[in-house]
């Protein structure tokens, strides 16, 4: 027998009757633990391994499209793929970086620095490799299902806008919501990659236009494998707006400034509708749609012809002659001087000590108010500014509509400027000097209008004093009103002179703008108008230029003009920047040809404008930075 | 008496308690890898199970105390079969902890951890007095010291910790100065410390017990596996998710399901109710363990059957808190219930010392 058996071999029971009890305790505190996260704390993990088996893919909801007044499509949109990279397991994404790069002709780099932009940002959040997959990346991507699992296929919804950069401004473009517009709207309206409207319409009725997008819910595995669809929550689609824009009309539009910088607005009057809006030179809105490189938005912004800006309510100019019209209103409401003022205009006249010429050095001879419209003749308007004083020309400017907002349903409108001696004192610090009212009673000097203030004003004067408010959504609702009424008499003196512009022997706007209605046998129509020319240069300054350097020289030019005389049904505004003519020359054929298309629709006639195609060109000539105090032109 | 010696002694009350664990075991198995290129566990968890049995029979006709007789050899042996194992054993899992036995991989810790309890069981019942001295706890520290730090190179924390509660128990039973069971600890400590700044605990080590202090630190790194088997046995509920229902069982969320996790499978598709009944399970287990303990014949029986108890309790404590995350990870499976041929056919041979020391105590 072996020396470990004893004798003794009684047991310590106690001991053992203890560790039965820590045995006890032991498995109790086991299942207090398991009692606390079972029941206690059941309803939490419950979530997480729900959020655990569930994915969620966004369905995105296609955008509204926009329609022109008629219900023709003007902005659609387009199915396609963007190539998703799941980001749940970094050292697989490492691995295979350079076969995704390769796969998708995308550059390392790129694709690194987008990780790690991306690494703040929750691992369930795909980063989208490639908004737009082209055949070969889906083909790709298709073929690498089991080796590269990580990279997925989203259906996406892309904007195709029309070609050629038509109505470009008035549409804006999409993009990913930027920073700055998640802070502002906070809450859960944006997430991060969502598609708003950045600018044009697709910013100012981005809330109409954006649809709700759905979720496909899929169940997936631990390495992130859908197993099976749980459920789809369907996109509602965002509605379509219809807008005022005819787009015959804006076609017309666009041809004319082909090749020119300006802008070209035509409404009607009688409620505000917006038929035409074109700026030019424009930008592919295309080119946004997806997501623009650097490099392209660089060009675009650096681009001394500033294809971004919409010059029909952004460009802030002197209005040049064409403020005649309104200060002709200004002196006949306020009998400041009398409605039957004339003066005799030799073609220069000393206002203030300082000898002012006209733009015509042959004068104009005895000149009432009529004549004084029809011919543009500045010695008269000098005088009448004269005798009106700064604060009188200013305050009909303001109440007509100039140097405030127009309220149209575009997000950046520019308000310009009508200066007053109040202004003057407290911008500069002194008195306005009474020399300044000369140059402004024409046009020139300190003003800045944009062209949406001038063409809402020319017609809301036509009108009576009825000014509507500018809009390009059809069903908008309420169009806001502002009513300055004018006197019948007032109004009849004013657009009998416009009316003679247009119709009259030594019309300003006659010789190039009377043939082209006659010709399409519209003479009957009563196209009125007025022309105007803004120098960014004064007159002497012109006169050291040499011939060949004044040919290039740039001028705003402008014509305002409506047809018919009474109630007038349209209005349309043209702006020519840099031509070398006279306004009369370039921006009043432009307009009567626009007036004689919108004739040849409304009668049914084929608008002769669409038949011959004119072929764009890019203005050349360049805008010069400073807009130098004035003289008088035409 | 004599006759009972010759017939089957078996504790049947053991043995149906066993049985049930390792059925339910099964049938977590089968929920976790059916479908899946897993599939078909079961089966050979089955054939494990079949083959500790056998072992268990074996073990339990032979007499412990010719085994305890050969405790000295069976240590050198063990030893030398651990080294063995750390040089030519087959690599799996970055672990070195399997020799290739008749064309099956056999990890010999499962095998040493056996020994051991027959080492120390022989240790403790020589110890005549009703105190531990010091170089006893010396001497008991050496004896277990050894085989652990060779188990921890291979590496492996898990089975080199299960060592440790064998020599504790057995250490209580024969009885402990309070002061020496303070300085245990205090040694335990410092050793705990050295272990972590040294270069004792591999990397992945250290991270898994890093992970167990913060497991929200990196949900896809290594505190994935804790969180989530916490979000399997919490979606669970009270009633679970039902059979093969369970969504962090099915989909792979719970990192080794049918194995090491098995309990959080368990949890989140058969719920409290179902942890309750397994955890009930082996409470009965190990108190009807420390039953056979009590009507041992002698010493060394007790500390025979109290070295099994020693070891599942830290199993099912170790495992089962991991589960729940108040343990950290270190790779121990629950008895019975988690698949593994080493570590099923070691719970059956253990099972079989006790059969045995049961068989024997009407001897005498």
């Amino acid at each position: 027998m072996a020396n470990w058996i004893g004798g003794d071999q009684k047991l310590p029971q106690g001991r053992l009757i203890l560790v039965s009890y820590m045995v006890v305790l032991g498995i109790l505190l086991l299942l207090l633990g398991f009692w606390k996260l079972q029941i206690v704390q059941s309803g939490h993990f419950a979530d997480l391994a729900e959020k655990n088996r569930v994915r969620s893919i966004p369905i995105i909801a296609p955008r509204g499209k926009i329609l022109d007044r008629y219900g023709r499509v003007l902005v659609d949109n387009y199915p396609s793929f963007s190539i998703l990279l799941l980001r749940d397991d970094p050292a697989q994404i490492k691995r295979d970086l350079p076969q995704i790069t390769a796969g998708l002709g995308i550059t390392s780099a790129d694709l690194e620095e987008q990780l790690a932009e991306a690494r703040a940002e929750p691992k369930f959040q795909p980063l989208i490799v490639k908004p737009v997959a082209s055949d070969a990346d889906l083909a790709f991507v298709e073929s690498h299902r089991i080796d590269l699992p990580e990279l997925e296929l989203m259906m996406v919804q892309r904007r195709k806008y029309p070609p050629d950069d038509f109505l470009a401004h008035v549409i804006g473009y999409v993009g990913e919501v930027s920073p700055e517009q998640l802070a502002q709207a906070g809450g859960n309206r944006y997430k991060p990659g969502d598609i708003v409207g950045k600018a044009g319409l697709e910013r100012e009725y981005n809330d109409i236009l954006t649809g709700t997008d759905g979720m496909r819910r899929m169940v997936v595995n631990s390495v992130g494998k859908p197993v099976r669809t749980l459920d789809d929550t369907e996109p509602i689609p965002g509605k379509p707006i219809q807008l005022t824009i005819d787009a015959d009309m804006q076609r017309v539009a666009e041809q004319e400034l082909a090749g020119k910088i300006g802008a070209i607005i035509a409404l009607n009057p009688q409620n505000g509708e917006i038929l035409a809006m074109a700026s030019h030179p424009a930008f592919d809105p295309n080119d946004f749609s997806i997501r623009i490189s650097g490099k392209e938005w660089r060009a675009l912004n650096d681009d001394p012809d500033k294809p971004l800006l919409n010059r029909a309510i952004q460009a802030q100019l002197a209005p040049g002659s064409v403020f005649k019209i309104l200060e002709s209103v200004g002196m006949l409401e306020s009998h400041v001087p009398p409605p039957d003022f004339h003066v005799f205009c030799p073609g220069y006249g000393m206002f203030y000590g300082q000898l002012r010429h006209d733009w015509d050095p042959k004068g104009h001879g005895e000149v009432d108010l009529h004549k004084a419209i029809v011919h543009s003749c500045d010695i008269f308007f000098y005088n009448v500014g004269m005798r009106m004083g700064i604060d009188k020309i200013s305050y009909y400017a303001s109440a007509l509509g100039l140097g405030k907002l127009t309220g149209i349903d575009l997000p950046s409108e520019e308000p310009g400027l009508v200066p007053s001696s109040a202004w003057e004192e407290r911008v500069y610090h002194h008195i306005w000097y009474p020399g300044s009212t000369i140059s402004l009673a024409i046009g020139q000097g300190p003003i800045e209008v944009t062209p949406i203030q001038l063409v809402r004003s020319v017609s809301g004067i036509a009108m009576g004093g009825v000014f509507y408010q500018p809009h390009l959504l059809k069903d908008l609702s309420p169009v806001k009103v502002v009513h300055f009424p004018i006197s019948e008499n007032t109004v009849k003196q004013v657009t009998d002179g416009m009316y003679g512009v247009v119709n009259e022997e030594g019309g300003t706007g006659h010789e190039v703008g009377y043939p082209i209605l006659a010709q399409a046998k519209l003479q009957d129509i009563q196209f009125c108008g007025k022309t105007g020319t803004a120098q960014t240069i004064s007159a002497k300054g012109l006169l050291r230029l040499s011939a060949a350097e004044r040919k290039n020289y740039r001028y705003n030019t402008w014509f305002v003009g409506f047809a018919p005389k009474r109630n007038p049904e349209i209005a349309v505004v043209v702006l020519v920047q840099g031509s070398a003519l006279e306004a009369g020359g370039v921006a009043a054929p432009i307009a009567a040809r626009f007036v004689k298309a919108y004739y040849q629709k409304k009668l049914g006639q084929p608008i002769q404008e669409l038949e011959v195609k004119a072929t764009p060109q890019k203005a050349t000539v360049p805008t010069p930075s400073a807009k130098v105090v004035s003289a008088e032109r035409n | 008496m004599a006759e009972r010696r010759h017939g089957f002694e078996l504790d049947w009350w053991l043995l149906t308690i066993v049985m049930l664990i390792c059925l339910v075991g099964l049938l977590e198995i089968y929920s976790s890898t059916h479908g899946g290129p897993l599939h078909g566990m079961q089966w050979k968890q089955l054939i494990w199970i079949g083959i500790g049995f056998a072992g268990m029979l074996a073990l339990s006709r032979i007499d412990y105390s010719g085994l305890l007789d050969q405790t000295p050899l069976l240590y050198i042996l063990s030893i030398a079969a651990l080294a063995v194992a750390l040089v030519v054993g087959s690599k799996h899992f970055g672990a070195r902890r399997w020799i290739e036995v008749l064309g099956v991989n056999l990890q010999v810790s499962e095998l040493v951890k056996l020994i051991i309890i027959i080492v120390l069981a022989r240790y403790f019942s020589e110890v005549r007095t009703d105190r531990l001295t010091l170089a006893d706890l010396v001497k008991i520290g050496v004896l277990v010291g050894i085989p652990a730090s060779l188990i921890l190179l291979q590496p492996d924390l898990g089975t080199a910790l299960m060592l440790v509660p064998v020599a504790i128990v057995g250490a209580f039973l024969a009885g402990i100065d309070w002061k020496h069971a303070a300085g245990v600890l205090a040694l335990g400590a410092v050793v705990a410390v050295v272990g972590w700044h040294g270069h004792f605990l591999k990397p992945y080590q250290k991270q898994r017990l890093a992970t167990f202090l913060d497991p929200e630190q990196s949900p896809r790194g290594a505190g994935y596996q804790i969180l989530q088997s916490e979000i399997a046995v919490g979606s669970g509920g009270f009633w679970g998710k039902g059979f093969g229902k369970g969504s962090q069982n099915q989909l792979g969320f719970v990192p080794v399901r049918y194995s090491d996790f098995i309990l959080a499978a368990l949890a989140e598709e058969q719920g409290f109710f179902g942890v309750l009944i397994m955890l009930l399970l082996y409470l009965a287990l190990l108190l009807r363990l420390v039953d056979n303990a009590q009507k041992a014949k002698d010493r060394a029986g007790m500390y025979l059957v109290m070295g099994v108890a020693a070891i599942f309790a830290f199993q099912v404590l170790v495992n089962a808190g991991m589960v729940i995350g108040y343990m950290p990870v270190t790779g121990v499976p629950l008895p019975f219930m988690s698949y593994g041929g080493s570590s099923t056919i070691f719970g059956f041979l253990a099972l079989g010392l006790v059969m045995n020391v049961r068989t024997k105590r009407f001897v005498n």
